[in-house]
């Protein structure tokens, strides 16, 4: 199923978003998987709660970071893409 | 900023007993028994520690994990610690209750073995009457209880004819993941070698079915797929790499690089408490030994890929030419790939079909 601006993330069952204090980096755990986050896309995974649209999302990342929303919305779109292939985000 | 970089996964062997008896069981032949198995305040204690090294998931495996009464308190620990708990499990000991304490300590994901998809022939490779029901019962709770849920089959030459029940039955149990594994040859599976060997026309036959059901599924349920080295070209990346990303911790605490690495010799493990677990991860002998790829011989010496496979399987390398340090013969760059080849396809057809049952 391919992302929409109407799409709802959440992540999937058994899926946490932690900060890994030894690495100082944020990162994404899974069943028997670990994924490395940068800034960017942990501050879209703690936008997913299964409430808010992909659309919405990125009108939030933006204000909070001074960006222009259309760029923004192309990164939210591609990463929930991403994310949704790797079974890590049910939309 | 230490010369090694720290491990990502720790895999908890709390014991070797289990009720079941697979002939492809990964312990080693010599299994310990329950006197040998260390303390709750052990796995505490190692928890701790390597939560403190940076590991971030933990594996509780065994022999059957869910033999251990304190198994809800470790989940509960290892939660605690920041560490992401992961339960592999043949779940016939488990019951609705049991399973609910799990989740409740903090368990994020479940993965069940089976043995096939007719409760007759499963029963009997695992030689655990009723085993094959309860696992279903089991199963089907998990993903009600908030848990990840993975299905693990493990397919050979005397059940790969019901794959395709297979992957309908993990769809219908509501898996979240199917991982078909073919047998891995180590431990008890190599003993088993010549009643578990598939045919060269099974092995092709389930790649274009997984192939099928992949593109068909798509991300409603993952299927990831193991492939049996003896028909393969290309060699595993071995546990991500000798002591680059995961170290196990055997029921006694001694530490290995990979749960087969006993059968290696001369390798020197040390054990959990005698000395600090970073000090066995970025020193230890055994991890030493075969790290990076200074240990190399040639093809693997001077190839562009060796650090991408890491030189491939040292267990394997050893238990088919006799030296953990060779090419794994797995790799068609290999000079012993071709006899790897004819000894299975000559074991998959002189069709052996009694198994050695793993007892401890």
């Amino acid at each position: 199923m391919s992302v929409t601006l109407q799409s709802v993330p959440a992540l999937r069952r058994g899926v946490r978003r932690q900060f890994d204090t030894a690495r100082n980096a944020p990162v994404l755990m899974a069943p028997e998987r670990v994924v490395m986050l940068d800034d960017i896309a942990d501050a879209i995974i703690a936008e997913c709660d299964g409430k808010r649209s992909a659309g919405e999302i990125a009108t939030r990342l933006a204000a909070r970071f001074s960006a222009p929303e259309a760029d923004v919305l192309v990164d939210v779109l591609a990463f929930l893409e991403e994310l949704s292939e790797a079974s890590l985000v049910a939309l | 900023m230490s010369r090694v970089p720290p491990p990502l996964a720790l895999m908890a062997e709390l014991t070797h007993r289990c009720p079941l008896q697979c002939p492809y069981c990964s312990n080693p032949l010599e299994m310990l028994k329950a006197g040998q198995e260390r303390d709750t305040a052990f796995w505490f204690g190692l928890i701790d520690e390597a939560a403190a090294l940076g590991v971030l998931q933990i594996h509780f495996s065994g022999g059957e994990p869910t033999l251990r009464a304190d198994l809800p308190r470790l989940i509960a620990h290892a939660s605690m610690a920041g560490l992401y708990a992961n339960l592999i499990t043949s779940a016939v000991l488990l019951d609705e209750a049991k399973l609910r304490a799990l989740a409740d300590a903090g368990l994020g994901h479940v993965q069940i073995s089976l043995q096939g998809a007719d409760p007759e022939n499963a029963d009997r490779i695992g030689n655990y009457k009723g085993g094959h029901n309860k696992k279903l019962a089991i199963a089907r709770l998990v993903p009600e209880l908030g848990m990840s849920h993975t299905i693990n089959a493990v397919v050979h030459r005397q059940n790969l004819h019901e794959l395709p029940e297979m992957i309908d039955l993990a769809l219908s149990l509501g898996a979240d993941r199917l991982e078909i594994a073919h047998v891995q040859y180590h431990g008890w599976a190599l003993r088993n070698r010549a009643a578990l060997m598939p045919t060269r026309a099974q092995f092709e036959a389930a790649n274009t079915l997984v192939e099928a059901r992949r593109a068909e599924l798509g991300a409603r349920m993952r299927i990831d797929y193991v492939v049996p080295d003896y028909y393969a070209d290309v060699p595993k990346t071995c546990m991500g790499g000798w002591g680059q990303k995961l170290l196990n911790v055997a029921p006694d605490g001694r530490v290995l690089p990979c749960h087969a690495a006993e059968t290696i010799p001369g390798l020197v493990f040390d054990r959990v408490g005698e000395q600090p677990l970073r000090e066995i991860w970025e020193n230890g002998a055994a991890f030493e030994t075969f790290r990076g790829t200074a240990w190399m011989q040639e093809p693997c010496a001077s190839c562009a890929l060796k650090e991408q496979d890491w030189g491939g399987c040292r267990c394997q390398a050893l238990a088919i030419t006799g030296d953990a340090a060779a090419t794994d013969p797995v790799c068609a760059l290999s000079p012993r790939h071709a006899e790897m080849n004819a000894m299975a396809a000559m074991e998959a057809e002189a069709g052996v079909q009694n198994f050695i049952y793993r007892r401890i």
